[in-house]
């Protein structure tokens, strides 16, 4: 189910194409050609450029002669940024805040998404209607940092991995799954005497996995590249995690206004590489991500 | 007691097979019995007995959605009360439209309101059709490969947290940044482009295409190979070129996914990138970036502390995003037969 859209994607313009072409629609295949390959090397660059200013020496930063690979090649800002302890604990933290809140909203997402997809689960469509206003209408800023105060959570880790449990989008594409998932199968584990528990903890999850990596996905980079609730909610320096350390390395930059200054050329070699590391997970699993990706938001299309 | 036990024989006999027969009901039902029924005819008592597990599935998310969505939704009353820093988080007393007349009422607001609408609106007419276009160049390749990798390196930024966006493009257009060599190697003068004013909505609609259109192409491909390849076929015999055949077959078969996402599109119309602004401006380029999320935030929580001023704004700007949608989702209902609900 969650695989086999992919191939097909690919497969729609080669079945089409079968008489020869006139000269004009050859042409134009050229020029879509090129066009592409200049899109495609377009978004790359500023993840090359990343890449080049974070291994260049800071003089020929700061020349403006740092383009597509390093020059002056150097890691002492390298060694330097992974020698800074408070880089460490706040990449640690992203790494504890990530995980745990992943933990938390699969939990409350795939069982929530099991019992919705039960028509006899009275209250269903009650339930379903909760969760589908909130994709129209959300609180808001200020009523939401009101909350968290309120709760106690703020300076806490809980204001970072607690809110962000159920995505609506996530919890319909994983409805939508269990809908489909085949009756019998649960039929017959109830006939044998297995609870409802049972039914969900050994068939229908051993079962489910290709959409249950899917949605750990999904929340995983979410919760990886936030920053806002920290910035918004948390004091403690060492309770940040990694993209706010960035996002005040980024401040810490534009507020200076001489721009020449070596001083932000310095900054714009220590940001690249405080960047890609940032990144390099995402990238790193990034290839292999991809196809669940894509096959995830198909999913959630068909009844999102 | 009775009718207690009366009831809990009741259940073995119609229940026995009841999870299943519901849920073959959706396949097995149209002719036979009416869904409902089958829903019905279990009491919440019996219900709540017979799945009572199926319950404890539900509890914690029907509790996280009241407290975490429900109660913020509530939590806008601050707009109409006033509110009492160490007091309740739905204000101390009554104010009626006393904020909302505040901001109606001044000049900062309309400045920012204006702004909003701007981005906002140039950010529909860009970042909605451009990967319609993509799509369809995407389409026309023939190479598996060369469209794979295409497809890969332009889904990727879509995967970046908006701070390493914000990073990239404080970089690029350093004075020292590509951007500037490129416009100095054209014997131009390098142009601070982050303390200009001027240069902001450009700046934030280009990270914008660059981060959004890869991946809004995914729905169109997939609702393009959707389209049947006969209507391609009579096309052809009927002597049409590959315009015509875009034309009259590829548009209008992917016109319900185009109406759908160009709804959500206009819902998202006046929250315009709030993450990314916050990152991306600053004093200087407040005339043209500021937006009603930033100047909400500003004076709410960043500087001001004036929560129930900032509220009512936020729910000002919440209540046209609502409104939007709706209208949007009845004309394409209407005009077009695709909607939301």
């Amino acid at each position: 189910m969650v695989t086999t859209n992919t191939p097909d994607i690919t497969a729609v313009s080669s079945a089409t194409i079968t008489v020869k072409d006139t000269p004009g629609y050859r042409l134009f295949r050229a020029v879509n050609g090129i066009v592409l390959v200049v899109i495609t090397f377009l978004t790359l660059y500023p993840f090359v450029n990343m890449v080049a200013k974070a291994f260049s020496s800071q003089a020929y930063i700061a020349a403006g002669q740092v383009n597509l690979w390093p020059r002056g090649f150097n890691l002492t800002t390298f060694a330097s940024v992974m020698g800074d302890s408070i880089f460490w604990v706040n990449y640690r933290n992203t790494i504890v805040y990530t995980v745990l809140a992943t933990v938390i909203a699969m939990a409350l997402t795939t069982t929530f998404a099991y019992a919705l997809s039960k028509p006899y689960l009275k209250g269903r469509g009650v339930m379903i209607g909760l969760a589908m206003v909130t994709m129209l209408y959300a609180g808001g800023l200020i009523p939401n940092y009101l909350l968290i105060d309120a709760l106690g959570f703020k300076n806490t880790m809980w204001a970072i991995v607690v809110p962000g449990a159920i995505n609506v989008f996530n919890l319909l594409v994983m409805k939508s799954f269990f809908d489909n998932f085949p009756k019998e199968l649960e039929e017959a584990a109830e006939i044998d005497g297995m609870s409802q528990y049972g039914v969900f903890f050994r068939i229908v999850l051993p079962l489910s996995k290709a959409v249950i990596a899917t949605m750990t996905l999904f929340y995983a980079v979410q919760f990886w590249n936030s920053w806002f609730q920290a910035y918004l909610y948390l004091n403690d320096r060492d309770m940040y995690p990694v993209t706010l350390y960035l996002r005040n390395l980024l401040a810490a930059a534009t507020s200076t206004t001489d721009l020449g200054s070596d001083t932000v050329q310095i900054q714009a070699n220590v940001q690249s590489v405080a960047m890609l590391l940032t990144v390099l997970p995402i990238i790193c699993v990034y290839p292999f991500i991809q196809k669940y990706f894509v096959s995830g938001v198909m999913l959630g299309s068909v009844k999102g | 007691m009775a009718r207690g036990t009366g009831t809990v024989d009741a259940v073995p006999r119609t229940g026995g097979g009841l999870p299943g027969r519901g849920a073959g009901g959706a396949a097995v039902g149209d002719g036979l019995m009416p869904p409902q029924q089958l829903r019905n005819n279990e009491t919440w008592r019996v219900s709540l007995r017979r799945h009572w597990r199926l319950y404890t599935f539900v509890v914690l998310p029907v509790i996280f959605l009241l407290v975490f969505r429900y109660v913020p939704m509530i939590g806008n009353v601050i707009a109409f009360r006033r509110y009492r820093p160490g007091g309740s988080m739905f204000g101390d007393e009554w104010v009626g439209l006393y904020y909302f007349e505040m901001f109606i009422g001044s000049k900062p607001f309309w400045d920012v309101f204006w702004n909003t609408v701007i981005l906002g609106g140039l950010t529909l007419a860009i970042c909605f059709p451009l990967p319609i276009i993509l799509a369809l160049m995407l389409n026309e390749l023939r190479s598996r490969l060369f469209k794979r990798v295409v497809q890969t390196v332009t889904y990727l930024p879509h995967f970046m947290s908006i701070v390493i966006v914000a990073g990239m493009v404080f970089q690029l257009t350093a004075i020292n940044g590509t951007i500037n060599q490129v416009i100095e190697a054209f014997g131009g003068e390098a142009i601070p482009f982050m303390q200009r004013a001027d240069w902001f909505r450009t700046i934030y609609l280009t990270s914008e295409v660059w981060q959004t259109v890869g991946w809004g192409t995914i729905l169109y491909l997939a609702a393009l190979t959707t389209i049947d390849d006969q209507l391609y076929e009579a096309s052809r015999i009927d002597g049409a070129n590959r315009w015509q055949q875009t034309w009259h077959i590829t548009l209008p078969g992917i016109r319900p996914t185009m109406m759908v996402l160009l709804i959500l599109n206009i819902g998202s119309f006046m929250a315009v990138g709030f993450e990314k602004v916050l990152l991306l401006y600053n004093p200087l380029t407040y005339d043209t970036a500021d937006v009603l999320s930033t100047y909400l935030y500003r004076v709410g929580i960043g500087e001001g502390g004036n929560y129930s001023f900032a509220a009512a704004i936020g729910l000002f700007e919440a209540l046209i995003g609502v409104a939007l949608v709706v209208t949007a989702n009845q004309i394409s209902k209407r005009a077009v037969g695709a909607s939301l609900w």
